[in-house]
């Protein structure tokens, strides 16, 4: 006799985890280095500023918005921050990510009360509604979105909320069913990562470095 | 049946007042998360009730189960339960031996066909039945043959429930449950390795008293009064789950101080049974309450499923080869992909064709 819902976890935690590592490193590699040996064009002009430290310096600085977003745009501004950060702190400090984490790297650090996590689970999981919304309300955004966006939207909610009815057991569902649902959710995040632009978590800095070095060239400083 | 003594009989040869025996009774229906209105019924269910005969069956097992169910401290009223019945055969506890032994079992099942319970302990080796004979009879024939008089099978431990530790990978013997022989029969797995003695005889009373059909079991036949929540749930270590709080080693401030068994690999959230309420040894401590992660004994393969030390949230696969060999494709596709895009760049550059004022005059 075999509990169906084990052996699903079983799955999520080896064969599922393996695929999913597999894909999101060598997804992330792949496009990674494919950018860095693109590079960009040599300038044969004599550089009026610092642009590697301008870079370095931008990939901090831009993560500050610039002036005006927040009468521009309240809700991509204040959204974006909290779902960014909430799904940072829900994933990074929960003691069983850790243990996971500890894991696969070796090392790990503090664990923070649940209530702490769920609030910030529950924050980015608002934000994430509130950005849909304005996402489809907004003429401009609305033609600028593709039908992945809406994807990497919801993959990216979905392991907040499983992740929140497995510990607590809502509604009263199997926590060994949910805890398994809980980490498939976080490996279909995993597979869509390198593929969509969820890859600007890796690309980020990328770009900002770009941006801010050829700024600090013609002396620009960000 | 009529020449068997009554449990009122037992219970005063064995010391026990009429208080006790009502005291045992209330506790008994709270146990099985019965309404409170019923204890009486059980109590004159009890008084009434006849010494059925039980016969135990001990295959491919280690004795613990059996071990557990004798650790109800006499006089308790779970020793009497266990002496109110008429237990035919049992291995280890009956006084017979060779013939005479088996004879008892052939005589209880004659006399009382249809209406015998089978106790089952240990798991059945299918691949090669003589893995495991008693009295030269195969273990697979001996539960056939004593099975199909029985008006219900307890499968007590996991062995007998989902084929337990001889079950585990690789399974030499191709060990499997009861369940997966027996199919025509009601069959309650009670699992544990051992199971809590207070559960063995409750699960035994109520069959007794209210009958196969009060017992509600889950989709792995274990009864939901004993098995509906987690560990996890009911864990008294549980608040320093919540609060972030976590033993590292098993010889650090974490540990010393009682906080939460996850991070050394504790089951307790994916494990239903009743310990950290129940506990053992007349309710003094469970394993997590001793400073160990539970294990997972309730749940089927609980020996395969990732490691006792490895916590729950932690990959169980072999990952890391996978991920290397990952590093090293997606780098060199990486290089691949950079130097077609460059080749495509430089050819688009090549074919550009320059055009000047001249050119564009020529052409006018």
């Amino acid at each position: 006799m075999n509990n169906a819902y084990f052996d699903l976890l079983m799955w999520a935690r080896g064969p599922g985890f393996t695929i999913a590592l597999t894909v999101m490193v060598g997804g992330i590699l792949l496009r990674l280095v494919e950018i860095l040996l693109l590079g960009r064009k040599k300038d044969f002009a004599k550089a009026k500023g610092s642009p590697v430290a301008q870079g370095i310096k931008t990939i901090f600085t831009r993560s500050v918005a610039r002036k005006g977003m927040m009468k521009e745009a309240p809700v991509t501004y204040v959204a974006g921050y909290v779902f960014h950060l909430g799904f940072a702190v829900a994933f990074l400090f929960l003691g069983a990510h850790i243990a996971l984490i500890k894991s696969l790297l070796g090392f790990g650090w503090f664990d923070v009360n649940k209530a702490l996590i769920e609030t910030a689970a529950a924050l980015a999981v608002i934000a994430a509604i509130a950005l849909a919304y304005t996402r489809f309300t907004d003429p401009v955004r609305r033609a600028l979105t593709r039908f992945d966006d809406w994807v990497v939207l919801v993959l990216s909610v979905l392991p907040l909320i499983t992740g929140y009815i497995a510990v607590n057991r809502v509604f009263g569902v199997d926590a060994t069913l949910w805890m398994a649902i809980h980490i498939l959710t976080a490996e279909l995040l995993m597979i869509a990562f390198p593929f969509t632009k969820l890859m600007h978590a890796v690309t980020f800095a990328v770009s900002r470095y770009y941006n801010g070095s050829i700024q600090g060239r013609k002396g620009a400083e960000s | 049946m009529a020449d068997r003594p009554m449990l009122p009989e037992l219970m005063r040869a064995h010391g026990v007042s009429r208080r006790g025996f009502l005291k045992y009774c209330a506790s008994l229906t709270s146990a099985l998360a019965l309404p409170p209105a019923l204890a009486p019924k059980i109590a004159y269910a009890l008084e009434n009730a006849a010494r059925p005969s039980v016969i135990w069956l001990s295959f491919q097992e280690c004795t613990g189960c059996t071990e557990a169910i004798t650790r109800s401290h006499a006089p308790t009223i779970e020793d009497l339960i266990f002496n109110a019945i008429s237990l035919d055969y049992h291995h280890t506890l009956q006084a017979a031996s060779g013939h005479a032994a088996e004879a008892a079992r052939e005589h209880a099942m004659k006399e009382n066909y249809g209406n015998y319970l089978v106790i089952v302990d240990g798991s059945i080796p299918v691949d090669n039945p003589e893995y495991s004979c008693i009295a030269g009879i195969s273990n697979l024939d001996m539960l056939k043959e004593t099975a199909a008089g029985a008006a219900a099978i307890i499968a007590v431990g996991t062995c007998a429930a989902y084929g337990g530790i001889p079950h585990a990978n690789p399974n030499p013997t191709g060990a499997v449950a009861v369940s997966e022989i027996i199919t025509d029969k009601p069959i309650i797995n009670i699992p544990g390795c051992p199971p809590i003695p207070i559960v063995m005889t409750s699960v035994i009373a109520q069959f007794l008293t209210l009958g196969l059909d009060s017992i509600e079991v889950d989709e792995l036949g274990r009864p939901k009064a004993f098995f509906g929540e987690t560990i996890h749930d009911r864990c008294y270590r549980r608040p320093f789950y919540d609060k972030g709080l976590f033993a590292e080693t098993f010889d650090d401030e974490g540990a010393r101080e009682g906080w939460c068994l996850y991070k050394l690999g504790c089951k307790g959230p994916t494990t239903k049974s009743v310990c950290a309420t129940v506990k053992w040894n007349d309710g003094t401590s469970f394993p997590i309450q001793a400073g160990h992660p539970c294990l997972g004994c309730t749940e089927p393969d609980f020996w395969d499923n990732g490691g006792f030390y490895k916590p729950l949230s932690a990959p169980a696969g072999n990952y890391r080869q996978a991920g290397y060999a990952a590093i090293a494709a997606g780098a060199a596709l990486g290089v691949a992909g950079g130097a077609l895009a460059r080749a495509t760049k430089a050819k688009a550059v090549a074919a550009h064709e320059v055009v000047d004022a001249h050119d564009l005059e020529k052409k006018s």
